[in-house]
């Protein structure tokens, strides 16, 4: 699986991508961002509050509750900014 | 409806945009263009020295898209041109351009504020103004959350 990081948290991972195999009982965003968080103290504070990130999901926006497949590419960031 | 959506680093001229909207049945072009201001927003003496556009390639065009087909549905348009700049912007550069071509002005009029209001709460761009103190990333507005309800309450 392929995950994805933008603007600061990005800054905080370390890494705009990286490529993961999804553990078997991770079915859901919420649950990935958890394994996710459990990575480095990076990604910890990247995703210790969910409710200022956005996700999406092969590039569609996706909720916490959206489920999660292998070949997924999974995007995590900020609300955006543009315009 | 004749869509362009472009996302690049490169500038982009106004006039030529805005030409490039005329055809067959076009009576109306509105356009928008946003340019970076010289402070941070926080006060007139945090001097902006520049602006850097980062975005998610690929998702940042099909949203776009998206929006502005979504505003086909709403308004009879002809063509909308949308350019959206990413990059280091020095301030007074161009960074984004809405031109909306239709019949009639409501229609255009509307239609460009409507894609720039979905743009700046949907289209995956964020911003990182570099001040004398030093660089922060730019907090996402609540206002311009607020901008959409009014687009769902119609």
């Amino acid at each position: 699986m392929k995950i994805l990081y933008f603007a600061w948290m990005r800054e905080h991972t370390g890494c705009a991508a990286e490529q993961i195999t999804l553990p078997e009982n991770v079915k859901t965003v919420s649950e990935l961002a958890s394994y996710l968080g459990s990575l480095s103290a990076g990604h910890q504070t990247a995703l210790r509050n969910l409710k200022t990130v956005r996700v999406a999901i092969n590039r569609k926006y996706a909720s916490l509750e959206s489920p999660v497949r292998a070949d997924d590419e999974v995007a995590f960031f900020p609300p955006v900014t543009g315009g | 409806m004749q869509v362009t959506v472009l996302v690049c680093e490169d500038d982009f001229d106004v006039g030529a945009e805005t030409e490039a909207l005329r055809g067959t049945g076009v009576g109306a072009i509105a356009s928008f263009t946003g340019i970076v201001r010289d402070t941070d927003g926080t006060g007139p003496s945090q001097h902006l020295i520049a602006l850097t556009l980062e975005h998610y390639p690929q998702m940042t065009e099909t949203e776009i898209t998206r929006i502005v087909a979504e505003a086909g549905e709403r308004w009879p348009l002809a063509a909308v041109r949308v350019i959206h700049r990413v990059g280091r912007l020095a301030p007074q550069e161009n960074i984004v351009f809405v031109g909306t071509a239709s019949a009639h002005r409501d229609a255009a009029f509307e239609s460009a504020a409507f894609i720039m209001d979905y743009l700046k709460t949907k289209a995956p761009f964020w911003k990182k103004e570099e001040t004398q103190e030093g660089a922060h990333w730019v907090d996402a507005r609540l206002s311009d959350d607020e901008a959409l309800e009014k687009w769902k309450r119609r």
